[in-house]
């Protein structure tokens, strides 16, 4: 398979925007995917189990150490970063907020591209701020494929466009077509039975 | 439709930059002692390169240099390896199931020990100083407060802390069960709060590296919260044996909440009083 993760950044806005996307997965999707959502730091798991019953493939909130693995949604722990290391594992961090906010886009999307290079898809959905646009850069400078929510379809359009304007986007899509992109990427690769 | 051309420069320049980046943990440690290597590398990343971007080096190598050659500008920037990031009774809940499950636990010895690991400008160790007073039990405590960091360690001992976030700290100590007021624990003095010098009477701060050092004494209980996640799991699994053999039989160790000993090789060596609270009982026999 030429794409090993998928990484995504949404804010404002996003649990509508990664329910469309999440519910539209097929149930043989199997490029890991990474999603940070800007959450407040008091939130329970409500929002995991929330994912996990709409999505055809498991969703599950991210652990330090954990072995990143094909067929799952990792969602990043709020109040923590979310970093990849080069061993495609996840390490935590409560370091500062990056851009106002923890876990941060920038943090996962910059750790991703460093681990993953050029196999990588990175997504930033609607949002009230510009955290991913510098990790959106690195995952194109490094030869990734890059997507930004349709301004004109998100919920809150200022963080799509930040990253459209900093020109390092690929493509500009739909939610809906954002999940038919996914999927056609996912099919016809290895499939590795459980 | 836009094609991604992989640049052969760029890959080739990540590379090298790694290639410096061990390097230059490799020259921290034969120079200072300080062992990083087996740190999240993605994490120490970030704060080396944040420190490169800062300090007007060309690359990693020129700075490496600095590092050897220059005592001064190496210890000015060891505070960046450590994340001091913290709070008075943070993570609420955590206290209130110190106060529910432990503090009966402890209430059994006559004496207590308690190491707080990795204790960084000591906002957790004063929560638990006034924990204990509250529950009774600090008369008969001996906190030790360690770090590897005398910067931040000198911090943690001067006990001054920024008025700006009080509200925040109240509303945890609530929040944590806290049965009085928490202004009775600190003096208000211009734009900074000074705690209580009651609370500093039996704690011990002292210097002390997870990575390099070994076991100081026998505890009761062992506080080392978001440290771990800084840390490889060999590493990880260094710390937790290091845990391990400084707790009494029936000792308990207190971790942060995304931290666990459960992926650890020593899992089976304690029992969960609060898993979800990442509380664990060294077992008996």
């Amino acid at each position: 398979m030429k794409y090993k993760a998928v990484v995504m950044g949404a804010s404002a806005g996003g649990i509508g925007a990664i329910s469309a996307i999440l519910s539209s997965l097929r149930k043989d999707f199997l490029i890991p995917m990474i999603i940070v959502q800007h959450i407040s730091n008091r939130s329970d798991n409500y929002i995991t189990e929330y994912f996990n019953k709409l999505c055809n493939i498991t969703v599950k909130e991210a652990d330090d150490k954990e072995e990143i693995r094909p067929g799952f949604v990792y969602l990043a722990p709020p109040n923590y970063h979310l970093l990849i290391e080069k061993s495609f594992t996840f390490s935590l961090s409560t370091e500062e907020k990056v851009n106002y906010a923890r876990p941060s886009i920038d943090v996962l999307f910059e750790t991703a591209a460093d681990a993953y290079r050029e196999k990588l898809i990175g997504v930033i959905l609607t949002g009230a701020n510009s955290d991913g646009s510098k990790g959106m850069k690195r995952i194109r400078d490094y030869g990734g494929i890059t997507i930004a929510q349709d301004p004109s379809t998100a919920e809150f359009a200022t963080m799509p466009v930040a990253t459209i304007k900093s020109g390092k986007v690929d493509y500009i899509l739909s939610v809906k077509e954002i999940g038919e992109f996914l999927n056609s990427i996912s099919v016809g690769g290895n499939y590795i039975e459980k | 439709m836009v094609v991604s051309v992989i640049n052969d420069k760029q890959v080739n320049s990540i590379e090298n930059e790694d290639i410096e980046l061990q390097l230059l943990i490799e020259a921290i440690y034969l120079r200072y002692g300080y062992d990083f290597r087996k740190y999240s590398r993605a994490h120490i990343k970030r704060r080396v390169m944040h420190r490169l971007e800062i300090s007007g080096f060309k690359n990693l190598s020129e700075m490496q240099y600095e590092i050897i050659y220059n005592n001064k500008f190496f210890y000015d920037i060891l505070p960046d390896f450590s994340i001091n990031v913290t709070e008075m009774f943070r993570d609420p809940l955590f206290y209130l199931k110190i106060r529910e499950e432990v503090v009966p636990i402890l209430k059994t010895y006559p004496f207590i020990k308690i190491w707080h690991a990795g204790c960084s400008s000591g906002e957790e160790v004063y929560s638990m100083a006034i924990l204990l007073k509250e529950e009774g039990l600090y008369d008969n405590a001996q906190i030790y407060a360690t770090d590897f960091n005398d910067q931040i360690l000198r911090k943690a001992k001067e006990g001054i802390y920024p008025i700006a976030n009080i509200k925040e700290y109240t509303s945890n100590y609530q929040k944590a069960g806290g049965n009085s007021s928490f202004s009775d624990y600190y003096i208000s003095k211009y734009d900074s709060v000074i705690m209580e010098p009651s609370l500093r009477k039996n704690i011990v701060f002292a210097d002390h590296n997870l990575v390099t050092d070994g076991v100081f004494g026998e505890m009761n209980l062992i506080v080392c919260r978001n440290v771990l996640i800084y840390f490889t799991r060999e590493l990880q699994d260094r710390a937790i044996k290091l845990f391990l053999d400084s707790l009494c039989p029936g000792g308990l160790l207190a971790l942060g909440l995304k931290e666990s000993v459960r992926l650890s090789k020593l899992s089976h060596y304690f029992e969960g009083i609060a898993e979800r609270e990442r509380i664990y009982k060294k077992r008996l026999i």
